[in-house]
């Protein structure tokens, strides 16, 4: 049987009580959202908060919006949620390609967007998204709010810029015109992180690519991004030799490892051939015609 | 510490250790034990249960998080001796073999239908993809669900 160690319980009603409790405890507390990333660390005992602070009463923070120029997911928002937002599916099909992968429908009832992203296990898939689409994280302290581009949000495995005592309010994302997104993943079963999966996000005028983004999961890409991808597309050819030539640097860029799910020349396989599907795919989009 | 839910219509108050997981209150504090417990990893969903009204892994929620909340398990599905259609659709097409999985395949389907009450059998099998039949009743519990699906009312069961 696998039960997580004692741990203390205490649940926010706002957003200021959570961090009061998180400046309370100090840095041996842990806020906890669905849980689905965070009670099965519990369980193997590779995550061992003394205090567990429940913010599922936060509901103020599960919306998905537009907002002027951005797309502003809440925190709180469910897998669910943003599986089936209208909103974000009509500027951001890459979301709703990336949850219809997500774990398994049962889980993406429960499970947050934004404790996914905390979690920061290396294989998660809306990292990668979210890297793609150069969207930036809204985090809060009891000092105030800053924003950290997604980027400098990963600092690196199960690790991010949320500091002790902050909270991630919200994911935004900039809506810019002509851009297409897609997401890609292969994964060896129903609720299996991936082998490896790639997302890209480009912004067409005519038949250039002016803004390009591509993100990386489960194959040791930096951040979950291949900006080698990334410098390859700005400014060229919306062509298939150019989508080519930027897997192949995406492809070169990431350090993936061999494990259980495949050893680490196919992984690197995989972010070159998942890096020119999601691109093609992105570019359909951005043309209209998918 | 004390927590007090709602469980199939009643409310429940009990004291725990905050970590105990919301599948082991249901089975060993409640003695609900139509609530399976199987793999501990939220991946075979044989501990599904409904949490305000959604389904949910119970072995992946802590108990003190179903505080305040509406639970309710498969002893809730049959009502005055009435089984719901999704209990006689499974009997009436062999939708169990060794009867581990199917309470939580049940609410499973249940919930889809009450979602999406003609749901075609992609849909069915997207919706039980988080849940694990070793008997490989995956093509029994489809059609069974497709049997609820078309027999909506129990008035109309006649088997």
């Amino acid at each position: 049987m696998q039960v997580p160690a004692p741990v203390e319980y205490e649940r926010a009603t706002t957003v200021d009580e959570a961090i009061a409790l998180l400046e309370r405890y100090g840095p041996e507390a842990r806020l906890i959202a669905g849980g689905h990333s965070l009670i099965p660390m519990m369980k193997l005992r590779l995550a061992r908060p003394e205090v567990l602070i429940d913010i599922n009463d936060l509901k103020d923070l599960a919306y998905i919006k537009r907002e002027g120029d951005e797309l502003r997911i809440g925190a709180m928002a469910r897998h669910r949620d943003l599986l089936e937002s209208p909103v974000a599916f009509e500027y951001f099909p890459i979301f709703r390609d990336a949850e219809q992968v997500i774990a398994d429908p049962i889980v993406r009832n429960r499970g947050t967007v934004g404790g996914s992203i905390c979690q920061a296990d290396p294989s998660e898939d809306l990292s990668a998204a979210f890297a793609a689409v150069d969207a930036v994280m809204v985090i809060r302290s009891s000092s105030g709010e800053r924003i950290v581009p997604s980027i400098e949000f990963h600092e690196g495995p199960y690790t991010t810029a949320v500091g002790d005592g902050e909270i991630l309010m919200e994911v935004r994302v900039p809506i810019r015109p002509g851009c297409g997104s897609a997401y890609e993943k292969v994964k060896r079963r129903v609720g299996d992180w991936a082998i490896g999966a790639a997302g890209a996000c480009v912004q067409l005028e005519g038949d250039t690519v002016i803004e390009a983004g591509v993100g990386l999961a489960a194959v040791g890409a930096d951040h979950f991004r291949a900006l080698g991808a990334e410098d390859v597309l700005r400014g060229g050819p919306a062509t298939e030799e150019q989508f080519a030539a930027a897997s192949a640097a995406a492809a070169a860029g990431c350090a993936p490892v061999s494990d259980q799910r495949g050893p680490a020349d196919y992984k690197r396989h995989l972010a070159e051939v998942l890096t020119l599907r999601a691109l093609r795919r992105a570019a359909a989009r951005a043309r209209g015609q998918e | 510490m004390q927590v007090t839910m709602t469980v199939n219509g009643e409310k429940v108050t009990r004291d725990v250790e905050p970590r105990l997981l919301l599948v082991h209150f249901v089975r060993d504090v409640l003695g609900l034990t139509g609530t399976h417990w199987g793999c501990d990893t939220s991946n075979c969903g044989t501990c599904v249960l409904w949490m305000d009204g959604e389904p949910v892994k119970s072995c992946t929620v802590l108990t003190p998080m179903a505080g305040g909340r509406e639970i309710r398990t498969v002893e809730d599905l049959e009502r005055d001796g009435e089984l719901d259609p999704i209990q006689q659709g499974f009997i009436n097409e062999h939708g169990l073999q060794c009867g581990f999985c199917t309470p939580a395949m049940m609410i499973t389907c249940r919930d889809l239908l009450d979602h999406n009450p003609d749901p075609s059998n992609d849909e069915i099998r997207e919706a039980i993809s988080g849940q694990i039949c070793r008997c490989t009743g995956y093509e029994n519990i489809v059609r069974a669900t497709r049997w609820a699906a078309d027999h909506p009312a129990t008035e109309e069961v006649t088997a």
